[in-house]
């Protein structure tokens, strides 16, 4: 049994299809039956629509990839009208992914999220705070302690926080969340990157720096996870760099209960499934019935 | 249910320009012109994406593409021999709106030319080609049944005419242009155009998925962004704000 309990919602498995790279789940359906992955969480929204970034988007690094595509999205309430709809009725758990730019954008579209049915609000607040000088809520605990309770009080949802991997103490943030009312924590967002074009002697990213994921991260990721499973009580979602079972596997013995993959599905749109089977078969060799023996294992 | 990455069998990989390569490859392949594939030739995870490359040519099942190494993917595209497996994804794109009766051109610059050959033969009446190239001249030859003219240029003068494809057509012979390489090239043909003949361009843009989730490989248009590898790589050019 694949099946996972989590924030008292059932999981067929635990595996997610990470925000940013399923979009809403439409054109990845093309190719995979959405029902066969434990939930996606859908592209990072945002309450008004967002055109993202100018220049380029995407730059290959050794074993990972960069992007700046700046939450391209059609608003919280395009969301709600274009795509809840098709999500709706698959059989498989939406995280909703909310980030914003000031608080009250994140109140007023977890809000507008209230009139539907989806069961999580992924919270991203790895997003710059506009007000605050454009630095990120989530690299110190004071803002992200300000935009997750904000969030909490208006939301009858379960509330994951998507921690950055750029916090200043990435366990102080995980107690942070927790105090201020976050239901589970997802992490690892992506890290903050440079690469510089050295024809142009410029960076090849027009906003200077971007997200780096892929399994170059893994590792680091991994052992954020770990930090963070022990220092919280809640569950964990745990990604980063996530390419095969065997690594969604290395998550769980770190204390995740569930796992995304992102970066891994532009590679090959069915990556989750084969995780998906993967993880089962890798059960049934090692006589494990539930993935709570595992979970956790290097530790607890 | 699209079919996801497959494995294409290597019949030819030979350079035919210096750093520019053909291969064919046998397999159960569609695609219209101006359609493209996802293609890696490797399983590790470095390089991590696929590369996407356009249709040269498709038929009797052989899929042929014309490609520059620009980087570690094509270059490990490049070393692959006859017999070894290719991966794919495809094919994906919107492709060239194909018409019939009117006086048409085909403008390409530099590898730009690769997914104007399946095109030119695809047209229901034969087209004029102007193709620009640094120096070295590649594929002209498999054109010359499908077109009725040919205009070269290069940048270096050491063939056709010297300085930019641009500098040789006007537009206002045609109905139609179908245009495919630098943007700067099609920018400045777009301006000849002027809006008075109706002009096709094919763009490329770096992309991680090519099956329209990542979306990285946007490009800002009348309707808002809209990504090369799903509503594109083919646009109006009046609609493309670049």
């Amino acid at each position: 049994m694949t099946t996972v309990e989590f924030c008292g919602i059932s999981f067929k498995n635990p595996v997610i299809a990470a925000s940013g790279t399923v979009g809403f789940g439409r054109e990845l359906s093309e190719y995979i039956e959405l029902s066969r992955l434990g939930g996606i969480s859908t592209k990072g929204l945002t309450l008004e629509p967002r055109t993202g970034n100018k220049g380029r988007r995407i730059h290959e690094t050794p074993s990972g990839l960069m992007n700046s595509i700046g939450l391209q999205n059609p608003g919280v309430q395009g969301f709600i009208d274009q795509e809840w709809p098709f999500l709706r009725d698959k059989d498989l758990v939406t995280l909703v992914n909310l980030g914003g730019g000031t608080v009250e954008d994140y109140v007023t579209g977890a809000r507008l999220l209230e009139e539907i049915e989806a069961p999580i609000i992924e919270l991203n607040i790895s997003c710059p705070n506009v007000k605050e000088g454009g630095m990120a809520f989530g690299l110190q605990c004071a803002p992200a302690s300000i935009v997750v309770e904000a969030v909490r009080k208006v939301t009858t949802k379960k509330l994951v926080v998507k921690l950055s991997p750029n916090a200043e103490n990435i366990r102080e943030m995980a107690e942070t969340c927790v105090e201020a009312g976050a239901d589970a924590l997802s992490l690892v967002n992506t890290f903050n990157a440079l690469a510089i074009d050295i024809l142009r002697r410029k960076p090849v990213f027009d906003n200077v720096t971007a997200g780096l994921s892929g399994p170059a991260i893994k590792p680091i990721a991994l052992r954020m996870v770990y930090e963070v499973c022990r220092a919280v009580k809640i569950p964990v979602i745990g990604m980063g760099g996530i390419m095969t079972a065997e690594d969604a596997i290395e998550y769980i013995m770190a204390g995740a209960h569930l796992i995304q993959v992102g970066s891994a599905t532009f590679r090959k749109p069915e990556t989750a499934v084969e995780i998906t089977e993967g993880i089962a078969l890798f059960m049934e060799r090692e006589g494990i019935k539930d993935l709570e023996e595992i979970r956790g294992a290097i530790w607890r | 249910m699209k079919d996801s990455y497959r494995d294409g069998s290597i019949i030819e990989n030979t350079e035919i320009a210096k750093n520019i390569f053909m291969i064919r490859l046998q397999g159960d392949f569609q695609g219209i012109p101006g359609q493209f594939y996802m293609l890696k030739g490797w399983e590790c995870n470095d390089p991590f994406l696929p590369r996407p490359i356009s249709i040269a040519d498709l038929r009797d099942g052989i899929l042929t593409m014309i490609y520059e190494i620009r980087g570690k993917g094509t270059h490990i595209i490049s070393r692959l021999k006859p017999g070894d497996a290719l991966s794919l994804l495809g094919p994906l794109g919107n492709g060239f709106p194909l018409v019939e009766g009117k006086k048409i051109a085909i403008v390409s610059g530099g590898i730009g030319i690769a997914p104007m050959l399946y095109l030119a033969r695809s047209l229901g009446n034969k087209a004029v080609l102007y193709a620009g190239f640094r120096s070295e001249l590649y594929l002209l030859d498999s054109f010359e049944e499908h077109v009725s003219e040919v205009h070269i240029s290069t940048d270096d003068g050491s063939f056709g005419h010297k300085g930019f494809v641009t500098g040789m057509i006007d537009p206002e012979a045609y109905d139609m242009i179908y245009s495919c390489g630098p943007i700067p090239m099609m920018k400045a043909l777009a301006s000849l155009c002027n809006g008075k003949t109706e002009l096709i361009v094919s763009l490329e843009s770096h992309m991680a998925c090519g099956i329209g989730i990542c979306l990285g490989c946007t490009v800002p248009t009348v309707r808002g962004m809209e990504r090369v590898c799903k509503e594109g790589p083919v646009f109006k050019a009046e609609e493309v704000l670049i």
